[in-house]
């Protein structure tokens, strides 16, 4: 499950400009290991964001995602008090939600 | 009689010609391995079904001129463009040039920020794909003195 995202979400005007901070190790199967095989690819595919349990962003990403992901992003109308919630799968099947408010 | 071999066949290509018709939404967002397989900007486009790119000064592209460690290079994406569909963010150079695909719609703002690994100095592209399948981008090109890939 790894640890647990940190999220900030806070409103800027009619919107709320939601930080996310990822615990992954984000492999881009391009690094050998000190026996030189390669080391294979694990990293995050699939990263959903909602406001309030709707579905407001989707994300697809590739190995060349830095680790521990940062993303940042603006999502409309959001209020103070409302629930950010953010989701994301790996390529191992492994997946994790953490949630957050608006404040 | 219909054997038990039979009706398994049978369900399962009942089940993959539904699953075509994309009755089925969750296979809308499927993963799409063949984009992120693609080695260069044009076969990225191609594998999302985007037409060739368009330089566009309404798609911004923020990052730094220099990145000091190509293990963590912030980019930030943005169009000021009405309705695009997608955002992509690619690394021309890397082995795997698709680094993210954002979906955008009308609850969202398309704007963007993240951080990619960068193999070598590169051209980084911000692509706004439209519903119609136009794509405008915008690209910089940033220094790398250390590169991300672990090589």
């Amino acid at each position: 499950m790894g640890d647990p995202m940190r999220i900030r979400a806070q409103v800027a005007g009619a919107n709320a400009v939601v930080r996310v901070l990822m615990a992954h190790e984000m492999e881009s199967g391009q690094r050998k290991d000190s026996a030189g095989k390669m080391i294979p690819a694990w990293h995050i595919q699939d990263v959903t964001a909602t406001l309030n349990g709707k579905t407001v962003m989707t994300a697809e990403w590739g190995p060349a995602v830095s680790k521990n992901p940062f993303l940042q992003f603006t999502v409309k109308g959001a209020k103070a008090g409302d629930k950010i919630g953010i989701s994301w799968k790996d390529t191992k099947g492994d997946s994790r939600t953490d949630e957050a408010t608006v404040s | 009689m219909q054997t038990r071999r039979e009706t398994l066949h049978r369900s399962a290509v009942v089940a993959s010609l539904l699953a075509a018709t994309g009755l089925f939404p969750q296979f809308a967002w499927a993963y799409n391995n063949t984009a992120f397989d693609a080695k260069s900007v044009p076969d990225v486009l191609k594998a999302l079904g985007a037409g060739a790119p368009v330089a566009s000064k309404d798609v911004m592209i923020e990052g730094p001129d220099i990145a000091e460690n190509g293990a963590v290079v912030p980019v930030g994406a943005s169009t000021t463009l009405a309705g695009p569909k997608q955002i992509l963010i690619l690394v021309e150079k890397n082995p795997s040039t698709l680094a993210a695909v954002f979906h955008v719609n009308d609850s969202i703002e398309p704007n963007f920020k993240t951080r990619v690994k960068m193999g070598q100095t590169s051209d980084v592209y911000v692509v706004a794909v439209m519903a119609d399948g136009r794509a405008l981008f915008a690209k910089k090109e940033i220094k790398v003195t250390l590169g991300g890939c672990g090589g």
